[in-house]
């Protein structure tokens, strides 16, 4: 249960160039929000695109398969999702939304879904959330200052930012540079601290870098929404797959990282219960399995 | 209090279903109709707009399942009888003691009394009313009912959306106490602001930046500044949705996964 209920886990990739040349790894996210657009399985979706500044997102409705490519690639920062919900149903009129979220946007969307008190017809609109493996998020000015400062790279020069093999990496168009993971810390959102949940558990289909080799990504599909969508875009081709590597750098790695966010989670959880600060979970005692996701 | 909501229905907690419609029939054909009042009190009539707008089941609700007993618009009807359950809408006004009145009967013949709305259950958009107005410029403290007497249970929202007054509607046919739960907890949550997000959440290290907030939010008072709920207060009806809706004021992981079928 540590990665959470899935009816399947497998190693996949973009057949698509284009993607696989814009995208983080293995273009999971591109791919599926292209075809289901192309597919009409969703009128739109809600993402990080670009904005007027470099790599700081703006969470975008987008109604085309360039407008997805746009948005392809991780941004290491807040990009407030379902926020745009709302526009994509009311401004844009869509009826079948798809959205990308990290972990604990997956929770906000499904705990409206659940109990939708102030929030009139918009439940039913979401029709695939794709959830993308995080194991925290860093505020902009934080992710600003350790490129300037701990790499000591220009923002504006940034190519692509990657974590990857215990480090934080900043490719540059002449340049590869690198530190330690472990440096970013005491940068991350607060709010981090405390979540239990690595692999978008709640989502309907999750996707991220852990346990997969170069360019390829792991993915867990969850719901039966998720099943259907995944089936119907590997079987037309957008995705090829490979069983995923059991051993000490695929599925053990994307374990023992689950594991570990959520030990270090629940320590943060024991906490604050005991210094009387609010928490939404249960404290470690309070429940069956320490490491569930409530 | 869950006995009591369990004796109301006379049932006991079955297994959890989802709604439909054959469902509601059958239940309709099994079941002594409760006895149903509306009490209007200070609320524009957009909760009872929001009930009504669950058009699939009304019929069925109102014609085969509950038998509406008393209320202004819905039944002919002077004196308030006993009743099974009360749906309130509405903040109280001290200052009018016929609003006054008829809550404290409500209460005393109501086996449950449910406060439907954010003015009834936090005081929402009448916690600004100051009096001085026409027609009665001496009706001045609007309160939200729990001020005044035991509510059992609170659906927020201004107005609640058609789909959490089904989902109740459908979770008490099936006694599903789960899932009703957060209602009975939300009692307590009478003095609502948009600015909790940033007493309760921001100021307590549990802001994530997911904009659930900005979403939920019904006039749409909140934006998201770098990563973070923006409030701004004259658009405020302190109706409380967004702090309800955030994932990190309370976590109902277990009735998501039901949900999800995980």
């Amino acid at each position: 249960m540590v990665l959470g209920t899935y009816k399947q886990i497998t190693l996949g990739r973009s057949t698509d160039k284009e993607i696989q040349k814009i995208s983080q790894d293995g273009g999971i996210v591109t791919a599926l929000l292209t075809f289901a657009l192309d597919e009409k399985l969703i009128d739109g979706a809600v993402v990080a695109g670009p904005s007027d500044e470099m790599w700081k997102p703006e969470a975008t409705v987008a109604l085309s398969s360039d407008e997805v490519m746009a948005a392809a690639g991780t941004k290491y920062t807040i990009s407030p999702n379902n926020w745009v919900l709302k526009q994509a149903v009311r401004q844009y009129g869509l009826e079948k939304v798809g959205i990308v979220t990290i972990p604990c946007q997956t929770m906000g969307i499904r705990k409206m879904q659940s109990y939708p008190f102030g929030v009139r017809f918009l439940a039913d609109k979401i029709a695939l959330d794709i959830g993308i493996c995080c194991t925290e998020n860093f505020p902009f000015e934080s992710l600003k200052t350790f490129i300037s400062a701990k790499a000591g790279v220009d923002f504006d020069l940034v190519e692509k930012m990657d974590i990857g093999k215990g480090k934080f990496w900043v490719k540059t168009q002449d340049d590869l540079i690198s530190f330690p993971i472990k440096e970013t810390h005491g940068y991350e959102q607060n709010g981090c601290k405390v979540c239990l949940d690595l692999v978008s558990e709640m989502s309907d289909i999750s996707t991220g870098s852990i346990g997969a080799p170069d360019k390829w990504s792991a993915i867990q599909v969850r719901t039966d929404i998720g099943e259907t969508v995944f089936k119907q875009a590997v079987d037309a081709g957008a995705i090829e797959l490979k069983p995923i590597d059991e051993g000490k750098f695929g599925l053990e790695m994307l374990t023992k990282l689950a594991k570990s966010k959520k030990e270090k989670a629940m320590k943060e959880i024991d906490r604050r219960k005991a210094m009387g600060l609010p928490v939404p979970y249960k404290g470690s005692s309070e429940k069956e399995d320490p490491l569930a996701n409530v | 209090m869950l006995a009591k909501i369990k004796e109301f229905l006379g049932m006991e907690a079955k297994p959890k279903e989802l709604a439909s419609k054959e469902e509601v029939e059958k239940v309709a054909e099994e079941k002594a109709r409760p006895r149903i009042g509306y009490v209007h009190l200070s609320g524009c009539t957009g909760d009872m707009m929001s009930l009504s707008e669950n058009y699939d089941i009304l019929a069925e609700l109102l014609t085969n399942m509950v038998e509406i007993v008393y209320g202004h618009t819905l039944a002919d009807v002077w004196e308030m009888p006993e009743m099974d359950l009360v749906l309130v809408e509405g903040s109280v006004c001290l200052q009018d003691e016929h609003s006054v009145k008829e809550l404290m009967e409500a209460r005393e013949k109501a086996g449950l009394l449910v406060a439907l709305g954010s003015c009834a259950a936090t005081g929402c958009f009448t916690r600004y009313s100051r009096g001085g107005q026409q027609a009665q410029p001496n009706h001045e403290s609007f309160v939200p009912i729990a001020d005044l007497v035991k509510v059992d249970a609170a659906i927020p929202g201004c107005p609640p959306s058609p789909e959490i007054i089904a989902k109740v509607v459908v979770a008490v046919i099936n006694g599903d106490m789960d899932y009703l739960q957060p209602m009975i907890d939300l009692v307590g949550y009478t003095e609502a602001c948009g600015c909790d997000l940033q007493y309760k959440v921001v100021n307590q290290a549990l802001c994530i930046g997911c904009g659930t907030c900005a979403m939920a939010c019904q006039t749409r008072a909140i934006t998201m500044t770098d990563g973070r709920p923006e409030l701004n207060s004259a658009r405020c009806v302190k109706c409380g949705i967004c702090y309800i809706q955030c994932p990190r004021s309370w976590w109902p992981a277990e009735q998501i996964n039901k949900d999800l079928g995980l």
